[in-house]
């Protein structure tokens, strides 16, 4: 039984590790399926944290929080578009320069503002986003194994939480069931194919981009405001990148991207869990082990041992009608 | 023949887009620094002042520059390979390992300059070693090497806090380091150079180091322009397909020039770790490898324009660190937000002014020649 | 003009003029396509057909000049708005999403909704009726990227159909497709016209004019020179339009002295990236002092050929030998240090580094060379030395060393590729389509040093698209056909012979030997 308390612990510690992973994932996917390879998740998802975390300290309120985050990671989102779409920039440039700009101006801003260290003040209450207790909790707590795992995996989550994993289905749909859904998926295979239909190539892209910037604005303000309760300089700490391996990782495909983001979850919260306590029969197993499997794993994956991982097709190539 | 469309005289491609694009960058950080409610003229005085005003700010300036040469050139001479080696991070990170372990061995047995030598072998070959897996998976199996470097960064993270952590950490001891190396594992300081100029260093850790990375520099120039292997890393850099008609074997260079690369950015740890701290600490390349790539995009991958870019970072980190100090609402971040500038308008949107430009001089050119 | 004033023409182009920078692309072009005819617009590359046929089709705007269709003036700004218009397009590249479905990329664009369910059902019947009505047999549930180049095509007409097109332009259509594709296309177009429909078929093979067009205009240098009734004109008047002057190809040489055996290809059989075969068990032999030319339809197996030969691509089976060895797994670098010289189909992507100094460029492939060399270092000396003789030597224009590549006109690039393959003095030269996009003043250069390298005692392989060229230059013509070498003709056989063969229509007398 106790065997089976730490496992519903440890899914519950995944589930809210996966969030930030799975939204900035989608965020990705929206993206780099329209053609625009994006590496500036992470920079998107701090800045859009730190929005969330200020403006949540400012206002006392969290739905202000998630507004200004999205306003300012879609704010970046653009950016990577004019450089990339408008003026066909490297894309791997401009997404190395974007997670720096928003790496400097947080902690830049934070401190100017807040004086804590690049913190912003710690919030509560309307502030954050809170925990959402489902009905018949405690009413079925007591039965074994449905319990636990109704009060520790569904219930009790928050608004986010359940905006990312709906968010999945809706891509799917999104992706694969509407116009702008083929579309898009055109545009990251070939964009001449969209131009030549009479569809703007560059207005399709700047659609992705923004979808881009609002997905890492959520996942930025789950960091700090349902996660955590304010934020913290370099709080996403690599988890763009976990992000996007996710998403290489899922072949670029909105269901697998979900368990691939729920499987690096689970490495983490199992690395936490881990941290300092012996295996049996294993012994201590470094924590480092667990960190890296995530990038070792997608490494396998990019090598084409696992399947092979094919990017849609015109991704980081700008779009120029050439004849 | 006409010339092709958007063409510019060399010294404006060379010299005018860049301080065009740098210009809008400090712009926009001037900006950023009005927001926060301080004058941006006193920032830079400030700035200035602390980076170049005394031997010592002069001494620290260097010593950062130093860093940003080696990750720089790393970068560069994969760009010209058309690579983009994201990795000098991870592959700096390694390459201390490699100094540390050569330093920890030798050096209460041999005089510095004996274990330099081989400190600079064993950085480079742990930065190149770093780099090999990325580079075989990018020519043999096509695995995109922005991605894999990037993973390879975080790999190397958690491998040296596990060894620094589990191996390499002085027994009883909390900080996660190694011992201190002895003077035959330190590079001596350069306060003899500045003092020819009349210049005191004080406390700065400018060390040797930093004439290694100078020969390095001018090493990456006479490859890639005077070498056949650098003709073969340009001509595969820009026409893959004319490579391989001109019988240049893609794979062997795709994978020597990524250890070259990979060798340039390990060999930036001898600075930190041996001529400043005289032990390997975690997180020790403190972003230097990202760094690297801004340096080499406004430097335009050419040694000497990396040389003077990564003096100009080298002004920014220690001139930072003053503003910090005197003007503490401005934090050292700023940098990091400049360094981003710098990237987006010098990398990203090089070309931005160009059509501008271009249209400039073509109205100016043949009104002169008419 | 000749035609009934009752109906407006489908198309009718005002005085439409266009440049880019310094090239006048389209200059004062005015044409009236009628309805429900098949016109042809013929011309030699970069006469300026594609640029036209972009204006229509709303990819350029015109400096200036109108657009009239269907006798209204209209303003295509772009794709949406010729789409619109009616106007449809089958680009020579095609335009279609090879992870898609057939349905998916006729529907893209016209999806009729924002979601796809109830447009894919409608889609399918409209489908449907198209392919009935005009023969075109696709599945709509097949993948692109698993369907024959010449079904691909067919989707781009069903696609331009399903938008309602009434006209539809085809730009060099055939250039991708084996004759029996070909044919089927034609058979298509012809009930296009039956239905009413306007076709535009834009082509520099004046074969394909008279087989099916109505009318034809021909284009030269940007202008459109003259307009016919294709039952009233001949293939000697169009030639002569489009190069204007009567294109006698005709070059000076003696009778060919063939020697001992320098190239031979024995049972080689080639495959590309997806493992279908481009070259089928070809064998042949080229011998010092002769020119043996390959002829053919673009893409029945010659690239792949040349470039096996050259050590580029690795063959599946079957032997090369130059000089009698053995030379096959050689890499192109080891196949120059024993002979081999090559001048690839394509200069820009493979002959050329074009933003290289002229001078990096006079050695590519022989970078390893001693006299360029000292230990692992260039001599510039040497390369700019040696630039500057070639420069003279060939005339290449403008006789600087120093200048990028990419700065000298395509003739003088060809040149630079042509010096320095030749001047290396190389038993065996491979030649792949020598004069493409090159000046008729370089052509003829460019022609007199071919034959004097085998008047040297070389052997040269020449392949190329332009059978007045194979036919001025050659010794000896194989033809390729589906991968296959189909028979083996002289120079001064009939060039209706030639033609049959190529199009896989009979085999000469020496076919698979």
């Amino acid at each position: 039984m106790e065997a089976f308390d730490t496992l519903v612990l440890i899914l519950a510690s995944t589930m809210r590790l996966t969030v930030p992973l799975l939204l900035a994932a989608l965020a990705g996917l929206y993206s780099e399926r329209a053609g625009v390879f994006d590496i500036g998740l992470e920079g998107k998802m701090l800045a859009g944290a730190f929005a969330a975390g200020a403006t949540a300290a400012v206002t006392g309120s969290a739905w202000a929080g998630l507004g200004m985050a999205v306003v300012v990671a879609v704010a970046l989102s653009l950016v990577h578009g004019f450089a990339s779409i408008t003026h066909r920039g490297n894309q791997i440039v401009s997404g190395v320069a974007i997670n720096f700009v928003a790496a400097g101006l947080t902690a830049l801003l934070g401190q100017a503002w807040f004086q804590q260290g690049g913190r912003t003040p710690q919030v509560s209450g309307d502030a954050r986003f809170s925990p959402i207790v489902l009905p018949f909790t405690e009413e079925i707590a007591a039965v074994p194994i449905l319990g636990p795992v109704y009060r520790s995996l569904l219930s009790g989550q928050n608004l986010l939480t359940w905006i990312a994993f709906l968010a999945v289905p809706l891509s799917f749909y999104v992706l694969y069931r509407t116009r702008f859904g083929l579309r898009l998926r055109a545009v990251g295979e070939n964009p001449a194919a969209v131009d030549t239909a009479g569809i703007s190539v560059t207005w399709l892209r700047y659609r992705a981009v923004i979808i881009c910037g609002v997905l890492t604005g959520l996942a930025g303000t789950y960091l700090a405001i349902a996660q955590s309760a304010n934020f913290v300089k370099d709080m996403s700490a690599g988890k763009g990148y976990i992000a996007l391996a996710a998403l290489i990782f899922a072949k670029w495909k909105p269901v697998p991207v979900m368990f691939a983001c729920l499987l690096f979850g689970f490495l983490d919260a199992v690395a936490i869990r881990l941290q300092g306590t012996p295996v049996p029969f294993i012994g201590t197993v470094p924590v480092q082990i667990f960190q890296a499997l995530p990038y070792v794993l997608t490494v396998i994956l990019l090598a084409g041992f696992i399947g092979t991982a094919v990017p849609p097709k015109a991704g980081g190539v700008p779009y120029t009608k050439e004849r | 023949m006409s010339r092709p469309f958007g063409q510019l005289p060399g010294w404006a491609d060379y010299v005018l887009m860049p301080v065009l694009n740098l210009g809008v960058a400090f712009g926009i950080s001037a900006l950023v620094v009005l927001f926060i409610g301080e004058s941006p003229w006193e920032a830079l005085t400030t700035m200035l002042d602390g980076a170049l005003g005394r031997g010592e700010g002069i001494g620290y300036t260097l010593f950062y520059a130093t860093n940003f040469i080696f990750t720089g050139l790393a970068v560069s001479v994969a760009f010209h390979c058309g690579l983009f080696n994201i990795g000098g991070e991870g592959q700096a990170y390694i390459g201390g390992l490699g100094a540390a372990l050569v330093a920890l061995a030798f050096d209460q047995v041999l005089p510095w300059w004996l274990t330099a030598p081989i400190a600079i072998l064993a950085a480079a070959s742990f930065g190149a070693a770093w780099a090999l897996i990325p580079a075989w998976l990018q020519a043999t199996r096509g695995s995109h090497i922005v991605i894999t470097t990037i993973m390879f960064n975080f790999i190397a993270a958690a491998l040296m806090v596990y060894l620094l952590v589990n191996v390499l950490k002085v027994p009883g001891a909390m900080a996660p380091e190694t011992r201190t190396f002895a003077a035959g594992g330190q590079l001596p300081k350069l306060g003899w150079l500045l003092e020819l100029f009349g210049l005191k260093i004080g406390a700065a850790p400018f060390n040797v180091s930093f004439l290694i990375a100078l020969v390095a520099a001018f090493g990456v120039w006479v490859l890639i322009w005077r070498t056949r292997f650098g003709y073969e890393i340009r001509a595969t850099g820009i026409s893959p397909s004319a490579a391989i008609y001109a019988g240049i074997p893609y794979v062997r260079l795709v994978v020597v020039t990524m250890l070259i690369s990979g060798g340039l950015a390990g060999m930036m740890a001898l600075n930190p770790v041996m001529g400043d701290a005289q032990r390997l600490q975690v997180e020790f390349v403190g972003g230097a490898g990202f760094v690297g790539i801004a340096v080499a995009l406004m430097g335009r991958s050419h040694p000497l324009g990396i040389v003077f870019a990564a003096i100009l970072f080298g002004v920014l980190y220690q001139g930072g660190a003053e503003l910090a100090f005197w003007i503490p609402t401005i934090s050292r971040d700023m940098i990091i937000v400049i360094q981003g500038l710098v990237i987006l308008f010098a990398g990203a949107l090089e070309h931005m002014f160009r059509p501008a430009l271009v249209a400039l001089f073509a109205r100016a050119i043949p009104a002169r020649a008419g | 003009m000749t035609q009934t004033a009752a109906a407006p023409p489908a198309i009718e182009l005002v005085g439409i003029d266009k440049s880019f920078g310094q090239v006048h692309a389209n200059r004062d072009i005015n044409l009236a396509v009628a309805a429900g005819s098949i016109h042809g617009i013929i011309g030699e590359n970069g006469a300026g057909k594609s640029t036209l046929m972009s204006i229509l089709y709303g990819f350029y705007q015109a400096d200036r000049g109108d657009i009239l269709i269907g006798g209204q003036k209209t303003v295509i700004r772009d794709s949406a708005a010729a789409i619109a218009a009616g106007i449809g397009m089958v680009h020579q590249h095609f335009m279609l999403v090879e992870n898609f479905t057939v349905l998916e990329n006729v529907m893209l664009g016209a999806e009729g909704g924002a979601t796809l369910a109830r447009g894919t059902a409608a889609a399918r019947e409209e489908l449907k009726r198209i392919e009935r009505e005009y023969g075109l047999d696709v599945d709509p549930d097949a993948v692109i990227e698993e369907l024959p180049v010449g079904r691909q095509q067919r989707v781009e007409i069903l696609k331009a159909l399903f938008r309602g097109a009434e006209i539809l332009i085809l730009d060099e259509p055939t250039g991708v497709l084996t004759p029996a594709e070909a044919d089927h296309l034609f058979r298509i177009l012809k009930v296009l016209k039956e239905q009413g429909k306007t076709v535009i078929l834009i082509t520099h093979k004046l074969r394909e004019i008279m087989a099916i067009t109505d009318t034809v205009s021909v284009m030269r240098r940007g202008e459109l020179v003259a307009t016919r009734r294709t039952a009233e004109t001949t293939v000697e008047e169009l030639a002569e339009l489009m190069v204007g002057r009567r294109v006698l190809l005709r070059v000076d040489k003696g009778p060919a002295a063939p020697r001992e055996v320098r190239l031979g290809v024995e049972n080689l059989t080639v495959r590309d990236g997806r493992g279908v075969t481009m070259v089928d068990d070809v064998s042949f032999a080229v011998r010092a002092g002769e020119i043996v030319g390959i002829a053919g339809v673009a893409g029945n197996g010659q690239s792949e050929l040349l470039e096996a030969i050259a050590g580029i691509r690795r063959p599946a089976s079957g032997t090369i030998t130059l000089g009698g060895k053995s030379v096959g797994g050689l890499d192109p670098a080891a196949l120059r240090r024993r002979g081999l010289a090559h001048v690839p189909e394509d200069r820009h992507h493979m002959g050329l580094v074009l933003p290289f100094e002229e001078n990096e460029n006079a050695i590519l492939g022989y970078h390893g060379a001693p006299e360029y060399c000292r230990g692992p270092f260039l001599s510039l000396d040497a390369m700019r030395r040696d630039a500057k003789a070639k420069i003279e030597k060939y005339d290449i224009r403008p006789p600087n060393c120093r200048l990028r590549t990419a700065n000298f006109s395509g003739g003088n690039q060809q040149k630079i590729v042509l010096a320095r393959e030749i001047e290396r003095d190389p038993d065996v030269l491979i030649i792949g389509q020598p004069t493409r996009g090159v000046d008729i003043g370089a052509i003829e250069f460019i022609h007199r040093r071919i034959v004097e390298m085998r008047d040297a005692g070389k052997a040269i392989l020449l392949v190329s698209v332009e059978l007045d060229e194979i036919r001025a230059l050659a010794d000896r013509i194989l033809v390729m056909f589906a991968g296959r070498v189909v028979g083996e003709e002289r120079p001064d056989c009939g060039e209706q012979t030639l033609g049959m063969m190529m199009a896989g229509v009979s085999g000469g007398q020496g076919a698979s030997a």
